[in-house]
């Protein structure tokens, strides 16, 4: 184990690890929950602000005379844009996460011992 | 009733659990660890957790049982929020997240053990496990009954199918899903609320005439538009039959406090923050919906209440518990109401879950890997975890046909904060800032402090005593407990030996010292970080929220 540490400046250039940074990465973006809110939003939004566009003056009626669809399938695609857009401004950065937290491990690590 | 649900509304319905399933299906994929599997490795964002400790507790009671006080008891009902949860928030973000988090415990009853000794652990363990699976039950049938009126299904096959559900999306990915679909819930339950209360509020011709049908109504009156008028001691008159000081010191102080500062299930959300600053957030952040969420349930309840004036007679197909279900039946046309009924089913889902995630994180580590099987590998506490998730939701159906005896599931959860939340809530209180208090104190405190509310509830229900509401019983069951469990707390330390202090570090206040900083990230320590600064805006608005319903 003691060797580890003189390895870890050339863990860049291993094949293995890289792999495995890349599996980590695409898996962090993947489970990134704005593209999980974003998406199943934009999906409601369409269905919704369609059935508004399509329905007839029954379910306007039922609705006090508003287009409830209408509206709601509005402020559903506008959450779900914000959020697909905020994705693609502000991407996790996994590698940086990660070595903030190893570091800060380390440093709690040597609290707790002194 | 029957909703009308047309295939765009299960298509709806089947997108969402699709998604949650998917989800589930993905993290259990990339989950290596007993730890991650529990506690979501302590990676998450404080937006994230912020959300989900919120959506924890907007469970199908919440929605149904505050719109269900909405219409019993009107506006008074905002007690809950802004007397009752959200200084409680501000208080365990502020005060108690630090030992918490700064301890890396992970559970609270594993804080009681090196706090206090093993015994008072084991307690609070089996405490802990029986008023989960007790609310799981309560979560259960809650639900069961939306399904019931929604969906015309019996109501055994309603919390056997939602069972079900439960069991397959926590197995499938663990708690790291589980606050996944949390904060996707919240939002769905937003979408579906949302339009509710602005049809609702068209039809009523805005705040102002809802205002004039509540007052002129038969069943409601001026009363119902106030939160203090009416409370003062020895001339209750408001709603919930109340004085000022037990809605302060009973709702407040000794039900929200012991509720949000030591219910796991919300505090497994914060611990699963990725650092100091992010768990203290996490509470604080959460606050800010809370703040607005009775606008969404407390609405829709007043506005039940003029629609359909035999909510609350003593006879009648509809108790106020059926306020939502009724609205979104007369107001929401296909569509939207796919939207509402999902977000009913996944408001179900994140209180069911919440209670279950936490019973299993009790069971295999406080009770199981402690004092039964030790020192196994991880696979084998990961194994049993799953195993512990299928057990606790089979007594949660047992319990759910318990809760399903009560005519107010609402002042049945109180009676069971009573009960468990208060005496643990003083226990801690006084352990974390009374250095001298010693481990069989805590002991006797939280055991005495159970048995008093128990006392109470069982005084009260034999007619011995007596109490102006079902809801005033809680308050004075918690005032025995506290009062039980003080007394104890500081008697029994007087005989017992106290524990060494290099036993306490970072365990009370003022011994050794919590690194509030630790594992900051770049930006932790901006301003409008400043959990002080969080806490003190939400105060504000609480209180500011008042001034108009004073």
């Amino acid at each position: 184990m003691s060797d580890d540490s003189s390895r870890d400046s050339a863990a860049g250039r291993d094949p293995e690890i890289e792999r495995t940074e890349e599996a980590r990465s695409s898996a962090a973006s993947l489970f990134d929950l704005r593209r999980i809110i974003g998406g199943l939003f934009t999906l409601y939004g369409v269905l919704v602000l369609g059935a508004g566009l399509f329905d007839g003056s029954n379910a306007k009626e039922k609705a006090s005379g508003l287009d409830i669809n209408i509206w709601t399938g509005l402020g559903m695609l506008l959450l779900g844009f914000g959020m697909l857009a905020w994705m693609a401004l502000r991407p996790v950065d996994v590698r940086a996460v990660q070595d903030e937290m190893d570091e800060s491990d380390g440093r709690s690590a040597g609290t707790a011992e002194g | 009733m029957r909703l009308d649900l047309n295939w765009l509304d299960y298509v709806i319905l089947g997108c969402y659990f699709l998604t949650v399933l998917g989800i589930g299906w993905l993290a259990r994929r990339s989950i290596s660890s007993s730890l991650d599997f529990l506690l979501s490795g302590r990676a998450m964002p404080a937006w994230v957790t912020g959300l989900a400790f919120v959506a924890a507790n907007l469970g199908a009671l919440e929605i149904l049982g505050m719109a269900a006080n909405g219409a019993q008891y009107g506006i008074a009902t905002a007690h809950y929020y802004w007397v009752g949860a959200v200084p409680a928030m501000v208080f365990l973000g502020i005060v108690m997240m630090p030992f918490y988090y700064g301890s890396k415990v992970r559970s609270v009853p594993e804080f009681l053990r090196v706090r206090f000794n093993n015994q008072t652990h084991l307690l609070q363990s089996v405490f802990f496990a029986l008023s989960a699976v007790l609310i799981a039950g309560v979560n259960l049938y809650a639900l069961a009954i939306v399904l019931e009126a929604l969906l015309g299904w019996p109501l055994v096959v309603a919390i056997l199918v939602s069972a079900a559900l439960v069991l397959a999306y926590i197995t499938l990915g663990g708690l790291s899903s589980a606050i996944y679909n949390e904060v996707l819930q919240f939002f769905v339950i937003l979408a579906g609320l949302i339009p509710l209360v602005v049809v609702g509020l068209h039809d009523m011709g805005g705040w102002g005439g809802l205002t004039d049908k509540v007052t002129a109504n038969k069943n409601g009156g001026d009363g119902f538009l106030h939160t203090w008028q009416g409370t003062g001691v020895g001339d209750v008159t408001n709603p919930l039959g109340s004085s000022w000081i037990g809605i302060v010191f009973g709702l407040g102080f000794l039900l929200s406090f012991g509720y949000w500062t030591t219910n796991f299930a919300e505090v497994q959300r914060a611990m699963s923050a990725r650092n100091m600053s992010a768990a203290r957030r996490t509470p604080l952040i959460g606050a800010f919906p809370k703040l607005f969420i009775p606008a969404l349930t407390i609405i829709p309840g007043l506005i039940a209440l003029v629609l359909f004036p035999k909510l609350g007679a003593d006879s009648g197909q509809y108790t106020y518990t059926n306020a939502i279900p009724l609205l979104i039946n007369k107001y929401l046309p296909n569509g939207v109401l796919g939207i509402a009924v999902t977000g009913l089913l996944a408001a179900f889902m994140a209180g069911m879950a919440a209670n279950v995630s936490s019973f299993n994180t009790v069971v295999t580590y406080d009770i199981w890997q402690t004092y039964i099987k030790k020192d196994r590998d991880d696979a084998y506490y990961l194994r049993t975890g799953r195993v512990f998730t299928v057990v606790g939701i089979l007594i949660g159906i047992g319990t759910a046909f318990i809760a399903a005896g009560y005519s107010n599931i609402m002042n049945y959860v109180q009676v069971l904060f009573s009960f468990f939340n208060v005496p643990l809530f003083v226990t801690f209180l006084i352990g974390i800032f009374w250095k001298r208090m010693t481990a069989w104190a805590g002991f006797s405190a939280l055991l005495g402090g159970t048995l008093g509310a128990l006392a109470t509830y069982l005084l009260y229900k034999a007619d011995v005593v007596t109490f102006r509401t079902d809801l005033e019983e809680t308050f004075w069951g918690s005032g025995v407990a506290f009062a039980v469990a003080s007394v104890l707390a500081v008697g029994v330390s007087m005989f017992t030996q106290p524990k060494p202090e290099d036993e306490l570090q970072g365990l009370v206040r003022g011994i050794g010292a919590t690194d509030l900083n630790a594992g900051e990230l770049v930006g932790d320590s901006t301003w409008y970080r400043n959990p002080l600064l969080l806490g003190g805006i939400a105060l504000g608005l609480s209180v500011a929220l008042y001034i108009p319903f004073w």
